[in-house]
């Protein structure tokens, strides 16, 4: 009965989503009076995830699940469920976990709740609340099926230690060909650098820069604040910035705990993807840019003049607290 | 090549979004809908697939009958046929259910649908889909090449991209980067006057499961007043971030 979460990992290490869901899932255990049990794949530290509160890890230890594969991860997960007889599954929002969750749902005819951003309003009815229409509203959502699956905002709940001891426990999932049925062929990932996913801290810009050669700012300003770089719409229909740069209601929506937008005016669309962030900073040479209504913080200037000024600041700062 | 390209009927992107019934239900009032742009990058890869490589295309929606000039637009814009299942899309596996039934009767090799609509953002119907049908699954994708059966595709990760390789039968849920932004089409005159004569079949729901519910919807809380700080004292920004916000 306990409940399930899924760990993820990559080259071994855990992602900080992993910690985060398995605090989450702590609290819903809590509320549920059971205990949190994790899987984890091909991951070297499976004893840190006890700081978070998980008591027993499900450890998979699979050359053949080396590259994540969303099919033969749901199909994992789904044995690793019935064994525990988890009613009650927590994944993250990232893109891995949100390919995989709809097979997983499938597979054990489950309620799913994506975008998933506070603890359970109740558990009994099961009510979360997430957000909607493209973080324009929240709803609050009833999972009335036997198996319920949660996805996690990132950065909605946040790390929470709840120190216990987990023990561990090898894992073998019965995984045939028909699991691997598409294969990974090669990857292409930035690494060392944040990504708009799982930052916690983004710099964006937009046409106010003028041209893509006007990015050096933007991208020293996020390398002084450990920062992924993002872009708006126009920018990227442009082709002055990478497609997936473009941050927005059709483009990758932005959780982080701080959004910074440079020439970025806050067209609807824009402010929409950006909402889930918590503090939001606007630098812009027009006041009336409809941006301004939405931040929490704003300057209104040159940005080629106050972002070289704010990159000093923030070095003179950075020294000043290291 | 046979294709179904699932649609939802949604609310324009400019659209602002308010609740009625007691914030119990989305507020249609003066609110234009369109076909989710995830939804649209998809049908434009397929108009290509028809075009290139003499794919059939027909595009299947949920909803009611209020959704039929979204399903005629997505017909003006080329598809051949069209299928609307009569019922409100009120979850995502029940959608799933209902697509699952039409796949089976239609024999179609690929299913393109969005990644997720724009609206209630479950992002779950393709996966469902493909699973129940014991389909291959790609989602998130941003490039689709078809060999014969053979299927090449690219997904978006985080913080990069990753090629699959995999075969028909396939679902995808789609999203921009599967057709550029420019490559969109807007239907023309003559697409309106073909899409009018083209097949709208209404079909029945069938038993269907429905895992969850949305109870109450809100709005996101009003925000305070933005603290503005002086082009000339930059430093006052980074001590209200340190001190105030506490994000750096």
């Amino acid at each position: 009965m306990s409940v399930l979460v899924y760990t993820e990992s990559l080259k071994g290490k855990f992602k900080k989503n992993a910690f985060e869901v398995a605090s989450y899932a702590h609290k819903v255990a809590q509320e549920l009076g059971t205990t949190v049990t994790a899987v984890s794949f091909n991951a070297e530290d499976d004893a840190s995830l006890g700081t978070y509160g998980v008591s027993k890890v499900l450890k998979v230890s699979d050359d053949s699940l080396a590259t994540f594969n969303a099919k033969a991860y749901a199909f994992a997960l789904a044995q690793a469920a019935e064994k525990e007889a988890a009613k009650v599954i927590i994944l993250s929002s990232s893109a891995d976990s949100k390919f995989l969750a709809p097979i997983l749902t499938a597979k054990l005819s489950a309620g799913y709740v994506p975008n998933v951003v506070a603890a359970p309003e109740s558990t009994s009815p099961f009510v979360v609340k997430r957000t909607a229409f493209s973080n324009k509203g929240f709803a609050l959502t009833e999972i009335s099926a036997d198996i319920k699956i949660i996805g996690v905002s990132s950065n909605a709940f946040g790390l929470k230690e709840n120190n216990v001891s987990a023990s561990i426990e090898d894992f073998a999932p019965s995984l045939g060909d028909d699991a691997f049925s598409a294969k990974s062929i090669e990857v292409d990932r930035v690494v060392g650098k944040a990504t708009i996913a799982d930052a916690d801290i983004v710099v964006s810009g937009g046409r106010g820069l003028k041209g893509p050669e006007n990015w050096g700012m933007i991208e020293e300003l996020a390398d002084v604040l450990g920062a992924a770089t993002a872009c708006s719409k126009p920018v990227s229909d442009m082709g002055w910035r990478p497609h997936s740069e473009h941050v927005g209601q059709t483009g990758k929506p932005v959780a982080s705990n701080l959004y910074i937008a440079i020439g970025i005016s806050g067209a609807i669309q824009h402010l929409a993807g950006v909402n889930s962030s918590k503090v939001k900073v606007v630098i812009n040479n027009d006041p009336e840019a409809p941006f301004f209504k939405a931040a929490d913080y704003g300057i209104v200037g040159d940005a080629f003049e106050v972002v070289p000024e704010l990159i000093e600041k923030l070095k003179e700062f950075k020294a000043q607290n290291t | 090549m046979k294709i179904l390209v699932c649609i939802s009927n949604v609310p324009d992107t400019t659209s602002k979004i308010n609740f009625t019934e007691g914030d119990t239900k989305f507020d249609t009032n003066g609110v234009q809908f369109v076909i989710n742009p995830n939804d649209e990058f998809g049908l434009t890869r397929a108009m290509w697939f028809k075009e290139k490589q003499g794919a059939t295309v027909h595009v299947v929606n949920v909803g009611g009958p209020q959704t039929e000039p979204t399903i005629r637009k997505a017909l003006a814009i080329g598809a051949d046929e069209a299928i609307r299942v009569n019922a409100e899309p009120v979850d995502g596996f029940f959608v799933a259910q209902q697509l699952a039934e039409v796949v089976k009767k239609g024999e179609y090799d690929l299913i393109i649908a969005g990644r997720e609509s724009i609206d209630y953002n479950g992002g779950m119907v393709p996966g469902i889909l493909a699973t129940l049908l014991d389909m291959n699954f790609v989602n998130t994708c941003i490039d689709l090449e078809i060999d014969g059966t053979n299927v090449t595709a690219v997904r978006e990760i985080d913080g990069g991209k990753e090629k699959i390789s995999t075969s028909l039968p396939l679902v995808i849920g789609g999203q921009k980067g599967l057709v550029e932004e420019s490559d969109l089409r807007i239907p023309n005159m003559r697409g309106i006057m073909m899409a009018r004569k083209k097949p709208l079949n209404v079909v029945e729901p069938v038993d269907a499961i429905q895992p969850t519910h949305d109870q109450k919807f809100e709005k996101p809380a009003a925000k305070g007043p933005v603290k503005l700080v002086d082009a000339a004292n930059v430093g006052e920004l980074v001590e209200l971030l340190h001190n105030e916000a506490k994000v750096i």
